[in-house]
């Protein structure tokens, strides 16, 4: 192309042209990727349940059942004792996310999904889960059963 | 390692005969070569479109109870959504514009004369298409303007004799506009003319590739007579690199245009609420839709807005087959289609200002 040979400082100038080209299109092309890197990760879902819901009514439940309720965004397990106390855990199952559920024949909570078995306190006692389940105060207030977050002390 | 990939690549696929038409392929270079770029600047503001698109479609939700909430929800939640959706809208905006000129600058550069006419009917079409992306894009949303535009547009194609109405209540989805028609307009939008847009693209360029780029006529003669006058570069590297400097100049005023004048959402759209006065379509419906306002509502024993809605639609199929009207051979009448089109430009121009500034 060129028909003289490039002298060394010419060669060295652009070089230096080169760099100061190539470097202002990396940084403008990293100010257009960063936005659109940013715009791929979703925003955090606001948790609006609070600390505290209303799980069911007194009245509603039998001794010896249980019911799944809405805690924040995730379910949770509400379980009335056959001595008619309640009590209240995070039915997510620690192995792979599966809704646990109360089986009253057996007084344990079960997960369907891999066959993993929690005790009434949440504690795993047998299959794959690898921790216990989250428990939950509760409380009555009225003809309300509440339940919240456990206060870290 | 880069080149060791190339040839790799190369031994399997014999890249370098692939690739051969476009290192032959050579642009005339003149004094009028600057046209040559629109249609590259829309062909990339495509592409802009597509990128943003799907990027949208992460969270957007069609649905009249929904579309709105998410559109706000990217605007104002999503990090970098406003910029993503006001890029989107400024650069369909753009990218109309730019085919219009492109469509111009063809027509002044005499450039679908024969062989090319075909290039210009794939472009026609592609022009009336990017319209109606515009139209379908405009509903998504599901604010108040966008919903009145898409009641009164189409109204306008329920104009139409007998084949008017079905094609209105196949638009809408039902009598009415709505949430049928918004996921009408949203199907329409991300899958049907896409996919319809990919392939005449494809025609499009396969055409501008195996024809070759234009001369305007005069200079043609010009270079016939006299060989040694002619100038030209070759496409690939010389040509795409200025081409790709425009681009880069494109990217920068979108991006200018989005971050300063980021787009509105405005208010949700209420079927049940009176249309907002000073109502007014996108600025590129802007001549046809002032056009039929001004139309008297009767014309001798025809209603005014089925005239202007046959009309426009005869005119704009005659616009697409314009190549084929002008004779092959020189005549005193031959420039008469440059008339024509300069005509057309001060139309749309005078009636899209006049529309922008009527009350």
């Amino acid at each position: 192309m060129a028909a003289k040979q490039l002298s060394e400082t010419d060669a060295t100038r652009r070089h230096m042209i080169e760099a100061f080209l190539g470097g202002g299109l990396l940084a403008s092309f990293a100010s257009f990727i960063y936005p659109v890197l940013r715009y791929l990760i979703p925003p955090p879902v606001v948790d609006l349940g609070g600390d505290e819901i209303v799980a069911a009514q007194l009245s509603e439940m039998k001794p010896n059942s249980a019911k799944i309720f809405r805690f924040g965004s995730r379910p949770g397990l509400l379980i009335r004792n056959s001595d008619g106390t309640y009590r209240a855990l995070s039915a997510t199952c620690t192995h792979l996310g599966c809704t646990v559920q109360y089986r009253s024949d057996l007084r344990q909570i079960w997960c369907a999904c891999h066959n993993g078995i929690y005790d009434l306190n949440g504690r795993n006692v047998s299959g794959p889960p690898p921790r216990p389940l989250d428990v939950f105060d509760v409380h009555s207030r009225g003809d309300e059963v509440v339940v919240s977050r456990k206060r870290e002390a | 390692m880069f080149a060791v990939l190339l040839h790799w690549f190369d031994e399997r696929l014999n890249w370098d005969d692939l690739i051969a038409p476009l290192r032959h392929k050579t642009v005339p270079t003149h004094r009028l070569s600057y046209w040559y770029f629109l249609g590259g600047i829309t062909l990339f503001l495509f592409g802009i479109q597509v990128a943003t698109g799907i990027l949208l479609l992460l969270y957007y939700r069609p649905g009249a109870n929904e579309a709105f909430e998410s559109v706000q929800y990217i605007m104002t939640q999503v990090r970098f959504g406003w910029l993503i959706r006001s890029i989107h809208s400024w650069s369909a905006n753009l990218m109309i514009f730019t085919a219009f000129a492109h469509m111009f600058s063809v027509l002044f550069l005499k450039a679908y004369r024969k062989p090319r006419e075909l290039t210009w009917v794939s472009g026609m079409l592609l022009l009336f298409l990017v319209m109606g992306f515009g139209f379908s894009g405009y509903l998504l949303p599901w604010n108040t303007l966008a919903f009145f535009a898409t009641k009164v547009g189409t109204e306008i194609t329920g104009q139409v004799p007998i084949i008017g109405k079905p094609m209105m209540i196949f638009l809408r989805g039902g009598e009415e506009v709505t949430g049928a028609t918004l996921t009408r307009f949203f199907g329409f939008h991300v899958a049907v003319l896409p996919g319809i847009a990919t392939v005449l693209l494809l025609v499009h360029l396969l055409l501008v590739q195996r024809l070759g780029m234009s001369v305007p006529p005069k200079l043609e003669a010009e270079w016939m007579a006299n060989p040694s006058a002619k100038q030209e570069m070759k496409f690939f590297p010389n040509f795409l690199l200025r081409e790709m400097m425009a681009w880069y100049v494109g990217l920068g005023v979108l991006g200018v245009l989005a971050a300063v004048f980021p787009w509105n959402l405005g208010v949700k759209a209420d079927p049940f609420v009176s249309a907002p006065a000073g109502i007014k379509p996108e600025w590129y419906f802007l001549f046809m839709f002032q056009t039929l306002k001004i139309i008297p509502s009767k014309l001798w024993f025809i209603d005014g807005e089925v005239l202007g809605v046959l009309v426009f639609g005869l005119v704009g199929f005659m616009w697409i087959l314009l190549p084929f009207l002008e004779s092959e051979q020189p005549s005193p009448t031959k420039g008469w289609i440059t008339g024509l089109a300069v005509f057309a430009l001060a139309y749309v121009a005078g009636m899209s200002v006049y529309g922008h500034l009527a009350k």
